[in-house]
């Protein structure tokens, strides 16, 4: 028998609601196989087995008595990222080892109402500065497919405990690629909404005009079922989207006849790896026999995603970073000789090399005299970006591509070359500057490793790209497929 | 465009890190290669071009102007390093 549970979430509600087997089962079962197989992955930086346990009794009680919400008494698990009332939320970084947040994330609050049981908090890059996991405070999370390669990152952990079957499904977040990426490199499902979508109140910031949270699981459906419990108005997010939350199940049952899929030729160009373009290749034809039609386009300014990206983020990063001070949470060195000293050796000591490095050149992109050269540069550029969007959203309804350019790359072979990391999010930078929605589906294997289809929609066509999704997965079975795992002697 | 070792320091300062000696040229190595990826913005056109900073160009919304959190000063604190009093605790800055 597999130590694993491949079992899908809408699977596992049935399995409850029937009474093939119970919250605290599931919840059992899920602590054994992170006890049995995490050790290698290192997905989770904490469990809640003790309130896990608790919540599912009570979830057990609920299924029993007729109240049962979609998600009453499925385990999930978070990204250390979002704030959880009484646990541990480290966001990765020494900094914030020793911090337990007073109040829930409101994706957090939602997804318990909706009934989900918390059963931990996953691994990721410090502050979600990073494409491979290996940033973490915590050390790197391996990817299940291949214990010498990354899972991604920066939503590495739910990634990988996703793929790994320790959950069904887990949060992640989204700034330039890090639900898309890690969900390719790792061969499961994964959807960044529009941004303000889903509400940031309690989502740690880092690049607050791109970050976005969203959905990691097997399936489109998955995706759409727990999008339906994240997303909505939040009041307390003043970014947060004031529009009614779409049904996304209702809409999965579209059909394809007629789509039109648009094909940008600088997502196939030089840089893109041949294993990964041919299955890329074979995914479209596919939605070329379910009926729909590609037409190639172009979006001449994805290059400059890049250093636009990587102007504004950092920008945004040392700003919002700015509030770890030592002096109301979070870290704080020994015995500061003054005031300064406080706030520089806390911070020093707190933050890893990476956001560091991001902290600087956000910094400097800012500072007097540089700001119209970079940082209102970087602004201008974006407008471009998310102007060839919309001008190729005028002839067609979705746009298809390569998550990634190449398959998971091995641990250690891109950390000493930020600059060469950078450029592993070429497909997916350009989506957060425009704040469209786009997600990762599995659409095969290059040498043994998943490959990740990326559809980009335009703002709110969450539901188009859920459907799109959803047919193909109706046709293929790379989202069943699960890694083989060898359980340690 | 690059910059030398002193400017990180100086921007170090700015940002309220501290770069030890050992690790400075390393920093400002990887430092100027950002720099470089930088310099393809500056080929981009963009006189009058509006800078975007919100990716569905909203503007901030607004509340009335009522109390709508009750007081958790307590639960605030209780994860603070040091505080005395209801007061974050920090070294001497006034003698």
């Amino acid at each position: 028998m597999s130590v694993t549970d491949s079992r899908s979430l809408t699977e596992l509600a049935q399995a409850l609601a029937n009474g093939d087997t119970s919250s605290v089962a599931l919840t059992e079962a899920a602590l054994t196989r992170i006890d049995a197989l995490d050790g290698a992955l290192n997905s989770f930086i904490t469990v809640d087995r003790e309130s896990a346990l608790r919540d599912a009794t009570a979830a057990d009680a609920r299924i029993a008595d007729g109240s049962a919400a979609p998600l009453t008494g499925i385990p999930i698990a978070h990204k250390d990222i979002f704030c959880t009332r009484g646990l541990r939320t480290s966001c990765g970084s020494r900094m914030l080892d020793n911090f337990t947040p007073p109040y829930d994330a409101t994706v957090v609050e939602r997804l318990r109402s909706a009934g989900a049981v918390v059963i931990g908090k996953t691994n990721m890059d410090e502050f979600a500065m990073g494409s491979s996991n290996e940033n973490s405070f915590y050390g790197p999370c391996k990817n299940p497919w291949d214990l010498n390669r990354v899972p991604g990152g920066s939503s590495g952990g739910s990634a990988a405990a996703v793929a790994a079957g320790l959950v069904a499904a887990a949060t992640g977040t989204d700034t330039g690629g890090s639900i898309r990426q890690p969900a390719a490199f790792c061969g499961i499902t994964g959807l960044k909404p529009t941004y303000g979508l889903v509400s940031r109140l309690g989502m740690i910031a880092y690049a607050s005009s791109l970050d976005q949270g969203g959905p990691m699981a097997r399936s489109a459906e998955d995706c759409a079922l727990l999008l339906e419990a994240m997303a909505g108005h939040d009041p307390r997010d003043s970014t947060s989207a004031q529009r009614p939350v779409a049904n996304y199940r209702e809409q999965l049952a579209q059909s394809l006849d007629g789509l039109r899929i648009g094909i940008p030729k600088e997502y196939f160009g030089e840089g893109l790896d041949s294993g990964v373009a041919a299955v890329i290749e074979a995914a479209l034809k596919e939605y070329e026999s379910m009926g729909a039609t590609l037409h190639e386009i172009s979006l001449p300014r994805t290059a400059l995603s890049i250093p636009a990206y990587y102007v504004i983020a950092p920008a945004e990063a040392s700003t919002n970073l700015s509030r770890y001070d030592g002096v109301r949470y979070g870290h704080r060195c020994d015995n500061p000789k003054d005031l300064e000293d406080l706030y520089t050796r806390s911070r020093e000591e707190g933050f890893g090399a990476e956001v560091q490095r991001r902290i600087l050149v956000g910094t400097y992109a800012l500072s007097s005299g540089y700001y119209d050269a970079y940082y209102k540069k970087a602004q201008q550029v974006r407008r471009f970006i998310a102007g060839d969007f919309a001008s190729a959203f005028e002839s067609v309804d979705v746009i298809a591509g390569p998550t990634t350019p190449g398959i998971a790359f091995a641990l250690g072979s891109k950390t000493s070359d930020p600059t060469a990391m950078y450029l592993e999010d070429i497909y997916t930078l350009s989506v957060n500057l425009a704040g469209l929605p786009a997600m990762s589906l599995p659409a095969g294997f290059s040498q043994g490793m998943p490959v990740g289809l990326q559809l980009i929609g335009q703002h709110f066509e969450e539901a188009r790209l859920l459907g799109a999704a959803h047919q193909f997965q109706q046709r293929s079975d790379w989202h069943r497929q699960t890694p083989k795992l060898e359980l340690p002697a | 465009m690059s910059v030398s070792g002193d400017t990180i320091r100086e921007i170090a300062q700015l940002a309220r890190l501290a770069v030890e000696d050992d690790e400075l040229p390393a920093l400002t190595s990887s430092f100027n290669a950002i720099l470089d990826l930088f310099e393809q913005l500056q080929a981009a056109p963009t006189d009058g071009v509006e800078p975007m900073a919100n990716p569905l160009d909203a503007s901030q919304s607004l509340r009335e102007d009522v109390v709508t959190e009750t007081n958790q000063r307590e639960a605030l604190q209780a994860v603070a390093p040091l505080t005395e009093d209801g007061l974050y605790l920090v070294p001497r800055v006034v003698d």
